[in-house]
């Protein structure tokens, strides 16, 4: 059953549940920390209403700075911006930044350590028709292995307005990743989020969990789906909102793998280096368990509609559950 | 930042002539890092340290200080050995440079000193660095009506070499800095015309240098990077520019002050050896002011 201390979407489940982009929740929480806070600016490289900046742009147009399609000067302009007291958030699409822009980022925001917040919209495969040029699978693996950087990843629009409101205030560098498409609302405004704290929000109605899902952004709805059908088909699961990619909650990313001794971990990205591999480090370290990894295995994309490019690449509900299945064989 | 007096010039001239002796110093102690770009530069970070700046050693993070880029990181010897003449630091800390342990790490790092405006070595992203603060106190001077606050009285001033033009993220920077008119920003090229493989001609050219500046918008000021007088005036001169920004294309020597090393690229990337150090600092030592 859904978490009933969360407060999550009651009406998750049904065919017609509420859609809104990711993307969404960020304009709006970036209004809102613009709101409160005077420091906050934001700078976009040509791209400023699909990454939805356009409502604090709009709102405040003197802190706002279009830099053009120039996403190296977009992360270092907005470092210096940062030395000067400013809360710089950054946005593109996350094939070019952090995509085009890694070394910029290391140097002058981590290294440098600038409060920098940089915003990757249009992640993942369900870029879809703009094909594999667009698609950026790999941004995980390229921010994570930073030292000095949170990264963060929504699972719908509204904790993607709690991220945003939240890393305005965290003083250090962060990486925001966002998806394009429509998603499933999960969440509500009274559901928790905490960058430190990652939550279960499907646990057996009684009894401990047989597998442990992981999930982060976009995809923990589909992980959702399948922890549901997986209950009626008698398997016991819990699934476990892994929105802060760094910082771990590594307590209780190792509890859940304590009481299941089975993960499976779900993310939009290439297997190698993402969530499943951060995970996987933190487990091998504190308590060993099977793993199956879902996400992209090895490839590059392609143009497709999202659920198509989701299923294809192995990604989708019957692929959780198959690899909820594949763990629970492996268990020792 | 005022007039210069002859008395000051011969004063600066001195103190210059001190900083290359500790760059040399630290450099054969060292036993690694670059020659010629720190001799070149010696004589402007003298004036900016000694006489342009806005800023109080015994009170580095003073917020109200100019900012000073520097975006060729690997000219930091003569940073480091500038800002403990200035009174930073103790001059013994340059011996500590790129040893274990030091503040003074190879390229410049904020973690470890914390009085460098930025952590730099990469090169291609000072300026853009220096466009965001400059960006930043404007966008400040543009509250100014709704907060009370008036725009920060200083410049942000970025100082590149002519190497790293080579790289797209500074053309980016310079774009968006003509847009902006960001008349509190001088950038400073150190024209030395050399580079590790090369003469920059050769390598990637550069000219017409002054005209791609201009084109985009800036001001444009040409001046021999030794002339403590006509740094100082231009200088001014860009400080006085209202509607652009303004680069200073400093010619300079590399290798400047020790005749050996002067104008060959072979000097940019290794450090004297002890007997060239012990030649050079005689050099140095019998220079009368």
């Amino acid at each position: 059953m859904l978490n009933p201390k969360l407060k999550l979407n009651t009406k998750l489940f049904n065919t017609d549940v509420e859609q809104v982009p990711i993307r969404k929740g960020f304009g709006q929480g970036l209004l809102m920390a613009g709101e409160a806070d005077s420091s906050v600016v934001g700078l976009c490289a040509d791209l400023t209403e699909s990454t939805q900046m356009n409502l604090f742009a709009d709102k405040f147009p003197d802190r706002f700075i279009q830099v053009g399609v120039a996403e190296q000067n977009l992360v270092t302009v907005a470092s210096g911006m940062a030395a000067m007291g400013k809360i710089p958030f950054c946005s593109s699409y996350a094939m070019f930044s952090p995509g085009r822009n890694w070394e910029q980022i290391r140097t002058t925001i981590t290294y440098n350590d600038r409060p920098v917040k940089i915003v990757g919209s249009h992640s993942g495969i369900s870029v879809g028709p703009d094909g594999g040029t667009h698609q950026a699978l790999e941004d995980i693996a390229l921010m994570r292995v930073m030292p000095n950087i949170d990264v963060i990843s929504p699972c719908d629009a509204i904790e993607a307005k709690k991220a945003t409101l939240a890393l305005a205030k965290t003083g250090k560098p962060a990486y925001l990743r966002l998806v394009r498409e429509k998603t499933p609302i999960i969440t509500t405004e009274e559901t928790p989020f905490n960058i430190n704290k990652a939550e279960i929000y499907w646990l057996p109605d009684v009894g401990l969990a047989q597998v442990g899902i992981i999930a982060t952004g976009g995809l923990l709805y589909r992980a959702l789906l399948a922890a549901k059908e997986l209950e009626a088909e008698g398997i016991k699961t819990k699934v476990l909102n892994l929105a802060s990619i760094k910082p771990m909650d590594v307590e209780a990313v190792v509890a859940l793998a304590k009481e299941t001794k089975a993960i499976v971990t779900v993310e939009e990205h290439q297997v190698a280096g993402g969530m499943g591999g951060a995970v996987a480090e933190v487990l091998a370290q504190n308590f060993p368990v099977p793993m199956e990894f879902i996400g992209v295995q090895d490839k590059f994309g392609q143009s497709g509609t999202p659920d198509e490019l989701v299923e294809h690449y192995g990604m989708g509900k019957n692929s959780i559950k198959e690899a909820v299945q594949k763990v629970l064989a492996r268990k020792i | 930042m005022s007039f210069l007096s002859e008395d000051k010039i011969k004063e600066l001239a001195k103190k210059a002539n001190e900083i290359r002796m500790s760059i040399i110093e630290m450099l054969v102690e060292a036993k690694s890092g670059h020659t010629a770009g720190p001799l070149g530069m010696a004589d402007i970070f003298t004036l900016f340290y000694f006489h342009v700046l806005k800023h109080d050693p015994k009170n580095p993070s003073w917020e109200e200080r100019d900012r000073l880029v520097l975006s060729n990181g690997h000219i930091c010897p003569v940073l480091y050995a500038t800002m403990a003449h200035a009174g930073y630091f103790p001059l013994e800390e340059l011996k500590t440079l790129r040893k274990f342990g030091t503040r003074l790490q190879g390229h410049p790092h904020r973690e470890y000193m914390p009085w460098v405006e930025n952590s730099s070595g990469p090169l291609g992203s000072g300026l853009s660095q220096a466009v965001g603060m400059a960006l930043a106190d404007k966008m400040d001077g543009s509250a100014s009506l709704t907060t009370g606050k008036k725009m920060p009285d200083r410049f942000i001033y970025a100082f590149l070499s002519d190497g790293e033009m080579d790289e797209g993220n500074t053309w980016e920077a310079v774009m968006l800095a003509g847009k902006h008119k960001l008349h509190n920003l001088i950038a400073i090229v150190d024209r030395n015309n050399i580079q590790i493989e090369g003469y920059t001609e050769d390598v990637l050219p550069l000219e017409p240098f002054h005209a791609k500046w201009k084109s985009f918008n800036w001001h444009v000021i040409e001046v021999s990077g030794h002339d403590f007088r006509f740094l100082n005036e231009v200088i001014e001169e860009a400080q006085a520019v209202y509607e652009k920004p303004t680069v200073i294309i400093a010619h300079t020597i590399p290798g400047k002050g020790v005749k050996e090393f002067e104008r060959n690229y072979k000097w940019h990337g290794k450090p004297p050896s002890k007997e060239e150090g012990e030649m050079a600092l005689e050099e140095l030592n019998n220079n009368r002011f």
